[in-house]
């Protein structure tokens, strides 16, 4: 019993962290999109563009800049705020969670993100990045990473 | 899986779906299921460039679903040899008519104007293009960016002058940097009143089993990625090969005068790379980046002012616009490409016919008459630059004749020993010995992609291989790439692609073969191919070699006709043909 006491005060004292996807080297972006078949392969089984909560988008066709489209892992985030249903919600470390059933497929979220990372699938439902760090597994080019943030 | 054929009737101005799960059963995708349309939609004879002769695009059943199977296949009968043509296309035409939904499209008829095609899942319009008509294939893709949906997931192929002129190497220009280039699909676009074809789709690649997919998915991505099968296409690109062929003797030089270049370092692709390579790029699906683009800076004023031309390259284009024209700068080089681009003009066969208008023109066989008081020379780029416009808007007979291409030019003024195309078709970039001469022969479409007998004579320049081991080697890969060109994959992921990993991806979206399977069909794919050739008029007992093949020393030495007549016997032999 004191162990388990003991163990809840270390975890209490370790300062808290979550993880975040980030796009760190945009520029490297080569337009495979092996990160968006990574999403949706790991997440859905299915091979698809649409199920893929990160996106990479093309400006002026592939003769233009990429441009990787991944959630911020906003601290006071604007999907969250716009959830009526509270389908969207902040946990206390700051990651989001999507309660699919609470979902009234309103799509109030899409429009509430300006950096367009959310997107809806099939049912008119949010597609949300969890910061799983699967696609960075699949970026060639270490567009992507994985890093800990303070919750 | 899909296993659907969307046909478009250009001239009724309709479309319609069938299902097709015999077809696809039987023939697999891509190439396999194109000839097989081909064979069904087009009759015997059939004028190239008439409305009767069809349009077949098609991709196979792991394109979209797994990496680096990257390609979509076009059919179609070929303006420039009459028989059959077929093209590879990579970019993102293959996954844009994935989760578009259809693995096949067939283009029927001719639009009354200028028209061009836009599919967005199963909506499918023909719509006006008769003010983009005119307009190169760049500026092309530019307007129709703004009008059509898809943004990063549409693919947008289509044409330019060339095509319209039907200059009979037209080729289709696939997302700007990838081309259905080779054997005139251009041209049959232009017939049809064809700009281009925009496609896009929303739909999702069921797979019948999440597991085993992300299992065999893995392999194939790590074998991509980590070992060297794909190292070449990493870092230097194809174009590593100009020192490489140059060093082997097996550089095509001022129109096979030569085997090697003098100045092949200024070209190099080491030179392409150090000095103006400023990105690469990738096909959707694949991680390695081969598309090398480079950046060509030029002043246009003495005041610090300038444009920028961005200009994909490879291997083939360096040797057919370069060595094989004698020009030495890469800058050079580049901008005859971008001319070819803008123009919608296959490079390749391009600068052969340029190289042989060279040769003709030093040998006076055609005047300043001809060629409208322009200098054709080696090396002389801007002289270059005004010929290939010129082969487009056809002047005179002269330019009308490079517009159908070497074999034809060469018959009306001459010189066809150093008119260099073997079945019709210009030829690629290696003088590497015999076995690249029977490949491109015997090729289902006279392509150095049929078989890789270039590869075959430089494993040959290794180890003793006598003309029936190459012979062998020849009709190994004509088949095997016959189902993996089904597939649609990717040839420089040929090495990722074993005959297990195609049976173990295959599984992974349900169908299942076994290796005996996928040899039978590569086999059958064949047989049907070169029933198709043989049905519009192609025998490969009369085909004709330029002389020049024999007369300059390749990889291999000097090749003899005996050699490649023997192997020519024999290959007839073992494909069991009298």
């Amino acid at each position: 019993m004191g162990d388990a006491i003991a163990e809840k005060a270390k975890a209490e004292a370790k300062p808290r962290k979550r993880r975040r996807l980030k796009v760190a080297h945009p520029e490297r972006c080569i337009g495979c999109l092996g990160c968006m078949f990574a999403c949706s392969r790991i997440h859905t089984g299915q091979a698809s563009l649409q199920d893929s909560a990160i996106k990479v988008v093309t400006q002026g066709g592939i003769e233009g800049d990429f441009r990787v489209v991944v959630c911020r892992g906003c601290e006071n985030p604007p999907c969250v705020r716009a959830c009526a249903a509270g389908a969207l919600e902040r946990k206390p470390d700051g990651s989001v969670v999507f309660h699919k059933d609470l979902c009234k497929a309103c799509g109030k979220c899409e429009e509430a993100c300006l950096v367009g990372a959310i997107s809806l699938g099939k049912e008119g439902k949010p597609i949300k990045c969890m910061h799983c760090g699967a696609c960075v597994d699949f970026c060639p080019h270490g567009v992507l990473q994985l890093e800990e943030v303070p919750a | 899986m899909l296993r659907k054929v969307l046909y478009i009737d250009l001239t009724k101005r309709e479309s319609w779906v069938e299902e097709r799960q015999g077809l696809f059963d039987q023939w697999m995708g891509g190439t396999g299921v194109g000839i097989k349309l081909l064979s069904e939609e087009c009759p015997t004879g059939a004028d190239p460039l008439s409305p009767e002769a069809p349009i077949i695009l098609s991709i196979g059943p792991l394109n979209g679903v797994f990496p680096v199977a990257t390609k979509a296949v076009a059919t179609f009968k070929s303006p420039l040899t009459g028989e059959l043509g077929e093209s590879y296309a990579g970019g993102r035409l293959h996954l844009a008519m994935r989760f578009a939904g259809h693995e096949a499209i067939v283009i029927r008829g001719k639009a009354e104007l200028p028209s061009y095609i836009s599919i967005n899942d199963a909506e499918v319009k023909i719509k006006d293009a008769t003010s983009i008509w005119g307009i190169e294939a760049q500026t092309t893709g530019m307007i129709l960016r703004e009008r059509e949906p898809g943004v990063g997931r549409r693919s947008i192929i289509r044409i330019g002058p060339a095509g319209e002129a039907q200059v009979r190497y037209a080729g289709v220009v696939v997302d700007t940097y990838r081309h259905f280039g080779r054997l005139g699909l251009g041209a049959t676009f232009g017939s049809k009143n064809l700009k281009a074809l925009a496609i896009s789709g929303t739909e999702t690649a069921e797979i019948p089993d999440a597991r085993r997919y992300r299992e065999v998915y893995n392999r194939l991505y790590s074998t991509a990625v980590q070992t060297d099968v794909m190292e070449k296409y990493h870092d230097i690109g194809t174009s590593v090969n100009i020192s490489v062929l140059n060093w082997l003797k097996g550089l095509p030089t001022k129109n096979f005068q030569l085997s090697s270049f003098i100045d092949a370092e200024k070209i190099s692709g080491e030179m392409f790379a150090d000095n103006y390579l400023f990105r690469r790029l990738s096909c959707a699906g694949c991680p390695i980046g081969c598309v090398h683009i480079a950046a060509l800076k030029s002043a246009f004023s003495p005041h610090h002012e300038f444009e920028v031309r961005k200009v994909s390259y490879d291997y083939e284009p360096i040797y057919s616009l370069g060595s094989n024209l004698g020009v030495n700068t890469a800058e050079g080089v580049l901008r005859l490409i971008d001319v070819c681009e803008r123009m919608g003009l296959d490079v390749m066969s391009a600068g052969v016919v340029l190289s042989w208008a060279t040769e003709a023109y030093e040998r006076d066989l055609i005047t300043p008459q001809e060629t409208l008081g322009l200098p054709l020379q080696w090396n002389n780029v801007d002289g270059y630059i005004k010929a290939l416009e010129n082969i487009v808007k056809a002047p005179n007979e002269f330019y009308a004749a490079l517009a159908k291409g070497v074999d034809y030019a060469s018959a009306r003024f001459g010189g066809q020993e150093f008119a260099m195309a073997l079945g019709g078709n210009e030829v690629s970039g290696y003088h590497t010995g015999p076995a690249s001469i029977v490949g491109q022969l015997v090729g289902v479409r006279h392509s150095h992609l049929d078989n890789a007998g270039y590869s075959i004579d430089q494993k040959a320049a290794k180890k003793q291989l006598d003309p029936e081991k190459m012979v062998d080697e020849i009709i190994k890969e004509d088949n095997s790439r016959g189902v993996f060109n089904s597939l649609v994959g990717c040839l420089f992921a040929r090495g990722v692609y074993t005959e297990e990993n195609i049976i173990d991806a295959l599984g992974a979206v349900g169908i299942t073969k076994t290796k005996e399977d996928l040899q039978t069909l590569g086999e059958s794919i064949f047989e049907e191919k070169y029933k198709f050739k043989t049905r519009e008029g192609f025998d490969l007992t009369r085909v004709r070699v330029p002389r020049r093949l024999f007369e300059t020393v390749s990889t291999l030495g000097k090749v003899t006709p005996e050699t490649v007549e023997e192997m020519l016997r024999l290959y007839r032999k073992k494909r069991g043909w009298s």
